[in-house]
């Protein structure tokens, strides 16, 4: 039985159970609510949870452990002598699990019928064309142990799904019953339901929390698999990047890090003072109503998705530096992309950032600190420069280190405004890109998988993760420690 | 025990440092103040007593137009400093501020080092010509705020890092050290222990000999033990302004002697 019929009915099981509790409860009440220990709704709302959520946890636990498990056995089972010289245990299994997924493919599209599917054999058909049929390519032809292999995938697999449909409508008809026999009026409905809210908003807690860990463990992985392949010096410290899927390729992080840097510090540059200044004129000197019309128009700013801004670097922004700068004029600038054109337009979208953060870090200095100055006949802008800011510093420190983290992960800009060459160089006018752009680069197209060319982008991404990682502790620290002093 | 003494202060005749006329004031559509008219004398300590909301700070404020900094806020009335108007268009507010200190309720140290905090004002009105003369100027400024030797050793330590008496006396001598006329004091004891309020008090009674002071405060005790004159405050308007030990002991107005003995507050 295909998931989704088996989710339906238990949605339709708790549906029930919560109409025949409520129903339940409010009879044994002889039809009193003030009867009940609780209002009726729990009652419903006990049942159709006791039908729900154990079949639920049961279903996801299979669904989770099932190919896990398959794939184990039929590993173990696929005798060493089927595994090429070139490939290892796990490029197999992944050619098995194709083979097993396109016999199903071709069954429910009609190319062959179940029986057909069970009884194919290597000699007689050529499978590697029938399943191209299907619309799923093999690398190399099928043997007869990958096949075997997959037919075993599959009759464990269609034998494990229909142990689980039944397992999970057992648990959920189980639960339906307790429930449904509990209730009876002394019974504390409510506070069941409660415990109930209270385990859904930890697992969407944790669901939160082993994503990321998930992220981070898939990245770490793969990024042990790209260090096997090419040395972890050659690539840390290598200033060469050219790679090509043919081979001997040099992946060198180092001319994509500085380009990283070197844009994220451009933006910086125009985002920190203008974003900084507006802050202060939004918080300090603004009337009121000057500021509930400034301050939205300039959030606007930081509602335009990247893409455009991208689009404003490549049409508008780089043009126009290559007037000013270009061979018409001083002569530094080839092309309108460029680090200056990305740089610039990342610290415009970093504008709003900046100033909203410090605004409300402003905002946040006790007005006895500004009281204190202005009673010691100090002007505004004595008191913003030699005491508000001193006292916002380190908040202000960390709102520009968010910023920074953002500046570093930003693709869009840079894939549009930046160019897409791979260069250590001095000028800002020079086309180069950023280890974001890259990644894109290095996944999208028809890249093996398995090559160091490809798996580079996980040790590309890991990299990242981790400065931005450092700068963002680093400025939640500087943020909290600032906190301590008022309060 | 302050019962009798009261009774007994010398109070001569000062010249006038502030005379207030017909003074209004609005906050948006409330008004706050109606209609106040009062002298402040110079080398005197003036208490206003009243309850919660009934003006005093905010008249307070007026003196030294700390009410500019709020949008809503509109005075109206003749407020003179020395027979000059500082409400006239001339006036520069900032300047005036340097001449009419002031200190406040809650302690509101600057986030810098006790010396910075006090050379703080003399720094934005370049008091001192160099370096030696400004340490002079911190040093007598802390002594007059009765707070040297607590802190002569540690001058480079914060000023948050201090005791909440010791940051009110170190408030006092940062407003002190720009060498101000009149010293505006609003609830200046509210957040201080019985031991750092006495401290503060003698504080007063020694600034008394230089400056006009003008204190707000809610204990009548402590308008008793420190001014010379007190003034009521009730709803806004001025209910009694005279010598402090006629205010205490032989009011005129029926609602200065209720608040006084506690009927009304």
């Amino acid at each position: 039985m295909p998931v989704t019929w088996l989710v339906l009915i238990l949605l339709a099981l708790a549906a029930a159970g919560y109409v025949l509790g409520r129903g339940r409860a409010l009879h044994a009440a002889g039809g009193d609510s003030r009867g009940l220990h609780s209002l009726p709704s729990y009652y419903g709302a006990h049942v159709g949870l006791m039908a729900l959520v154990p079949a639920m946890g049961v279903l996801a636990l299979w669904l989770i452990a099932q190919p896990l498990v398959v794939d184990n056995r039929v590993s173990s089972a696929l005798p060493d002598s089927a595994i090429p010289e070139s490939a290892t245990r796990g490029l197999v299994m992944s050619d098995v699990r194709r083979v097993a997924d396109g016999l199903d493919l071709a069954v429910s599209e009609g190319v062959m019928t179940a029986r057909e599917a069970r009884e194919v054999r290597t000699d007689t058909t050529d499978v590697r064309d029938l399943l191209g049929e299907v619309g799923v390519a093999l690398g190399s032809d099928v043997s007869p142990a990958i096949l075997d292999a997959a037919q075993r995938y599959r009759a464990m697999t269609r034998t494990a799904t229909t142990l689980m449909s039944a397992l999970v409508l057992i648990v959920a008809a189980g639960g339906f019953a307790v429930a449904l026999a509990r209730t009876r009026p002394d019974f504390r409905a409510r506070n069941v339901v409660e415990s109930g809210v209270r385990g859904l908003l930890i697992l969407a807690a944790s669901i939160a929390i082993l994503t990321t860990i998930g992220i981070v463990l898939s990245l770490i992985f793969n990024t042990l698999e790209f260090f096997q392949l090419y040395p972890a010096w050659d690539f840390f410290f290598g200033t060469t990047w050219s790679p090509s899927f043919g081979g001997g390729s040099e992946l060198g992080i180092i001319p994509l890090l500085w380009g990283t840097f070197y844009i994220s510090i451009i933006a910086l540059l125009v985002a920190v003072p203008i974003g900084l200044f507006s802050a202060v004129y939004l918080s300090e000197y603004a009337s009121r109503p000057v500021r509930s019309v400034a301050k939205p128009l300039l959030e606007v700013l930081a509602g335009i998705p990247t893409i455009v801004y991208g689009l404003f670097a490549l049409l508008t922004v780089g043009p126009m530096l290559v007037t000013v700068f270009g061979d018409e004029g001083l002569g530094i600038m080839q092309a309108g992309t460029a680090v200056m054109t990305a740089g610039l337009v990342m610290g415009i979208m970093l504008i709003p950032f900046v100033s909203s953060l410090s605004d409300d870090i402003i905002n946040a200095v006790p007005q006895a600190m500004r009281d204190g100055s202005y009673g010691l006949g100090a002007t505004k802008s004595e008191t913003v420069r030699q005491v508000v800011l001193p006292a916002a510093l380190p908040g202000i420190v960390g709102a520009i280190l968010l910023a920074a983290s953002r500046a570093i992960g930003e693709t869009m800009i840079v894939v549009l405004g930046a160019g897409a060459a791979a260069r250590l160089s001095l000028n800002p006018f020079d086309a180069m890109t950023t280890v974001t752009a890259k990644i894109v680069s290095q996944l999208t197209g028809d890249a093996d998988f398995a090559s160091p060319e490809a798996l580079v982008a996980f040790a590309l991404g890991m990299t990242l993760f981790v400065i931005t990682l450092g700068l963002n502790v680093f400025a939640l620290y500087i943020v909290r420690k600032y906190r301590e002093q008022y309060e | 025990m302050y019962d009798a003494p009261t009774l007994e202060r010398h109070v001569s005749q000062q010249e006038t440092k502030f005379s207030a006329r017909n003074v209004h004031v609005y906050y948006g559509d409330t008004h706050a103040i109606k209609n106040v008219d009062v002298d402040i004398e110079d080398k005197t300590v003036t208490a206003f007593i009243g309850p919660s909301g009934c003006g005093k700070s905010t008249f307070l404020r007026c003196l030294n137009r700390m009410n500019d900094t709020i949008d809503v806020c509109r005075v109206e009335g003749d407020i003179r400093l020395d027979g000059e108007d500082i409400y006239d268009k001339r006036v520069d507010p900032v300047q005036l501020r340097a001449k009419v200190g002031m200190v406040f309720q809650k302690p509101n140290p600057f986030p810098k080092s006790i010396y910075d905090n006090i050379a703080y004002g003399p720094r934005i009105h370049g008091l001192a010509r160099n370096k030696a003369e400004l340490d002079e100027i911190v040093e007598r400024a802390l002594k007059r705020g009765a707070i040297w030797d607590e802190v002569k050793d540690r001058l480079d330590a914060p000023g948050t890092g201090l005791s909440g008496g010791q940051q009110q006396r170190l408030c006092i001598a940062r407003a002190v050290a720009t060498e101000p006329e009149v010293l505006l004091m609003d609830e200046p004891c509210s957040a201080l222990d019985p031991i750092a309020t006495a401290q503060v008090e003698e504080l007063i009674d020694e600034l008394r000999q230089s400056y006009s002071v003008v204190i707000v405060t809610h204990s009548m005790q402590q308008a008793a033990r420190v001014s010379q004159k007190t003034a009521f405050f009730h709803l806004g308007e001025l209910v009694e302004f005279g010598e402090t030990g006629q205010i205490f002991t032989n009011p005129v107005d029926d609602r200065t002697e209720s608040y006084i003995t506690g009927r009304i507050g």
